[in-house]
């Protein structure tokens, strides 16, 4: 197995997730896209890490990292998608244009 | 704790001196103390009144009692320092010059720069002037805080007469020219606001301009007497001056002496109100009475005298190179002013004029004694009168207060009224006119003895005649006395207000005064004990000073004033003493020239006006009239024009291009703010789209270049 088989996982898996985080409506489907576009990043950091047998492993350690960090995210993102639903009685993205100029 | 054991055994020192000096019949005075932190820090007689006139004039109405405590305070301390140094001078002898050097400039007659200093001098002379200056001074702080009570500008008043005590001890402190040429100025500015003080009436205000520019005309001369005999001897300070005349060194300065001496003379009679320089002293009575009796007495009108004094070996001129001439002009001018002045008192119905034409008489006798080389005399003589003539002006002041008038035609009958005014007048009165034994008897005696010795083994033939004009003015001097005594305290009361003894602050120091008015001569009785003499020789150079000091009596001049005293009490009681009912009964001896002539102060005034200051004064008038109008009206015209067109130029200016910059910038902010509004939606993934296609940019721009 080549790298590049690896890469090509990874830039199918970020541009679902673009994707998704574009044209969803829903609040919380952009934020499952938005794990996706994380996956992606973590598959590259593990795959770079083999492919340039890195003693120190940083890559896998850093996608350690960001998994921790997509968790709390999550909660923290969850918990505001909530309020706003709750606020609204709606989580639609498109709907909560206040800021606008 | 070291200095105070110092100080211990400088005291214990102090006795054995005593029993020492007293065994030597010699005027010669060795110092006992030249150095200590009592001498050393003597600079705080000079700056403590000054600085309590700048804490007055910033922190005084915030005072309980307006600032008069600080005054006081500081007038106090001067008195007590002085007192000290006075006490330790009689003791052991004080002689002290600190200094502190300011700039040097130039270069003088032996090639070195001339040394601006400012110092203290803590000698014989000028511990008698700290002596007087405080203790005077404290007394008339005292009597001022009653008089004064209740006038609109209590504080500032206050404020010019700590200025006017600072500047006469600067005067009197100066080890130099400079320094006492400042002190002199300082006296002089003082004075002027003093005498001014009540300036809503216009007359007042003329009185302090009239004794500033006679003055002023006397300063000139004393600048020039003091530049003359800097450069001659190239040095402001009075020792090394001194030290030349002593030495008796040809020079510069022996060639130049006479008119040094002569020019420095003027500049003495201008503040001592000499004769025909006196005009601007009786005028000076415009000022609160307090201020007259400060300056009448211990201060401002000394300084002449006093700059005699310093100057004197110059003026003795026992080598006969320096200025030895001046002093025959020196004792015609005194003669001349203690008679003439003197009968201007006689004609006075205003009593405080009454006493300013009898300062002006008195300051004659000194100036007479210095100018017969009688240094010990002039300075006694201004010892004694300090006392009597402020207790004199201070028992005028309080009369005035009580009655509301200065003129003695609205007074009369105060002495059952006012007992504690009137006994203490009384002993001022004797103590004036010199009976025996007040302080006035021996200070004048010693002045006639002097002159008489003068023109006598002295060779100096002028003094003979001075001398039937001092013995003649001891007679007018009671005369006036006896007058002005018989018009305010005897007969019927004729003013409209209602007397009464004045309050404690002003009896108590009338009381004090008058102690000192009996005492003061007793400290130099010839051939009893003559102290007094021994403490102004304590100076450097040092030198015995007088040409001849009278260890005895002399009892033919003693006889000869004492008779005419006598009989002047009993004449002009005998014309005054009946009551009358109006000014011109009361004055009934009116001899047809003389009284015209004295009641216009023989015209001098006038002459004054009409000869001098109105034919300088109008021509000067009408050319500054036409520089005002033309010149400087233009000048200030122009330059409002320029100005408004100058404004109107930068009027378009702003308008046009300042504010079209602003104007410009806003609206394209504006503008442009309104095209970039639209690009914010709100929506998050507009946002989102936007920043990938940023980054795919970015990403493509890398890889491209």
């Amino acid at each position: 197995m080549t790298i590049v088989q690896f890469l090509i996982v990874s830039a199918a898996l970020f541009s679902f997730g673009l994707y998704g985080v574009i044209t969803r409506r829903n609040a919380v489907l952009v934020l499952a896209s938005v794990e996706l576009m994380l996956a992606a990043v973590n598959i590259n950091f593990v795959a770079f890490d083999v492919y340039l047998g890195d003693t120190t492993h940083a890559g896998q350690i850093f996608s350690l990292f960001i998994i921790a960090l997509a968790a709390a995210e999550v909660g923290i993102g969850i918990a505001i998608i909530l309020m706003i639903y709750r606020n609204r009685q709606s989580a639609n993205v498109d709907e909560l244009d206040s800021m606008k100029g | 704790m070291t200095s105070m054991t110092n100080l211990f055994n400088q005291l214990i020192l102090a006795t054995e001196e005593v029993v020492h000096t007293s065994e030597e019949a010699e005027h010669a005075v060795e110092a006992g103390i030249t150095s200590g932190p009592l001498v050393e820090w003597a600079w705080l007689i000079v700056v403590v009144p000054l600085v309590a006139a700048f804490l007055i004039m910033f922190f005084g109405k915030k005072m309980p009692w307006k600032g008069w405590e600080i005054a006081w305070g500081a007038i106090a301390f001067v008195g007590v320092y002085g007192t000290v140094l006075f006490v330790l001078n009689a003791t052991q002898g004080v002689l002290y010059e600190g200094t502190v050097e300011i700039a040097t400039i130039g270069t003088n007659i032996l090639g070195e720069p001339f040394v601006l200093e400012w110092g203290w001098m803590v000698d014989g002379l000028s511990i008698m002037m700290y002596f007087l200056v405080g203790v005077v001074g404290t007394l008339v702080f005292t009597y001022a805080k009653g008089y004064m009570k209740g006038d609109i500008r209590f504080t500032w008043f206050f404020v010019s007469f700590s200025l006017f005590a600072g500047g006469m001890l600067v005067l009197v402190s100066a080890p130099n020219l400079i320094q006492l040429i400042v002190g002199w100025e300082l006296v002089g500015v003082s004075s002027y606001l003093l005498i001014a003080h009540y300036w809503e009436d216009f007359d007042n205000v003329d009185a302090g301009n009239k004794a500033f520019m006679v003055n002023k005309v006397a300063d000139a001369a004393l600048f020039l007497g003091a530049i003359i005999m800097a450069v001659s001897v190239g040095s402001f300070n009075f020792e090394t001056i001194l030290d030349v005349v002593v030495e008796g060194h040809e020079g510069p300065l022996s060639q130049y002496a006479f008119w040094a001496g002569l020019l420095l003379f003027i500049g003495a009679m201008g503040k001592s109100a000499q004769f025909p320089l006196h005009v601007w002293l009786p005028d000076a009575m415009a000022g609160p009475t307090p201020v007259s009796a400060l300056m009448h007495a211990a201060t401002m009108v000394t300084a002449g005298v006093f700059l005699l004094g310093r100057l004197f070996p110059f003026y003795l001129d026992v080598s006969g190179l320096f200025a030895g001439d001046v002093r025959d002009i020196i004792i015609v001018i005194g003669g001349i002013t203690l008679f003439f002045t003197g009968l201007i008192a006689l004609v006075q119905d205003d009593i405080k004029k009454v006493l300013a034409y009898s300062t002006v008489s008195q300051l004659g006798y000194m100036i007479a004694a210095m100018g017969a080389g009688a240094y010990t005399a002039g300075l006694f003589h201004l010892f004694t009168h300090a006392f009597f003539k402020a207790l004199l002006f201070l028992g005028a002041g309080s009369v005035i207060h009580a009655v509301h008038s200065n003129n003695m035609s609205d007074m009369g009958g105060l002495r059952k009224k006012m007992p504690i005014t009137f006994w203490t007048f009384i002993i001022g009165t004797f103590a004036l006119i010199g009976v025996f034994p007040f302080a006035g008897f021996f200070s004048k005696d010693e002045i006639l003895a002097s002159i008489k010795y003068a023109g006598g083994d002295g060779g100096q033939d002028i003094a003979n005649l001075i001398l039937v004009l001092g013995i003649l003015g001891a007679f007018v001097t009671a005369f006036y006395m006896t007058r002005a005594v018989a018009l305010t305290f005897f007969g019927e009361y004729k003013g409209e207000a209602h007397p009464h003894e004045s309050p404690k602050s002003m009896a108590y120091p009338l009381i004090g005064l008058a102690f000192f008015a009996v005492v003061a001569g007793w400290v130099n009785i010839p051939g009893v004990y003559t102290g007094f003499t021994d403490w102004l020789a304590t100076r450097s150079p040092s030198t015995t000073f007088d040409l001849h000091h009278a260890e005895t009596f002399d009892w033919a001049v003693v006889a000869a004033s004492t008779m005419l005293v006598i009989a002047a009490v009993v004449i002009g009681w005998m014309i005054y003493g009946k009551d009358a009912g109006t000014q011109k009964e009361r004055d009934r001896v009116r001899i047809p020239v003389l009284w015209p002539l004295l009641e216009n102060l023989y015209y001098i005034d006038d002459f004054y006006m009409k000869g001098i200051v109105r034919p300088i004064m109008g021509p000067i008038a009408r050319v500054i009239l036409w520089f005002d109008m033309r010149v400087v009206d233009g000048v200030v015209n122009g330059v409002g024009l320029g100005a408004k067109g100058l404004a109107s130029g930068v009027q378009v200016i702003d308008a046009e291009v300042v504010d079209g910059v602003y104007n410009v910038t806003a609206a394209g902010t504006s503008a442009s703010g309104d095209v970039l509004r639209r690009s914010f939606t709100g929506r998050v993934q507009q946002y989102a789209a936007f920043s990938f296609v940023g980054v795919i940019v970015i990403v493509v721009l890398f890889v491209i270049f």
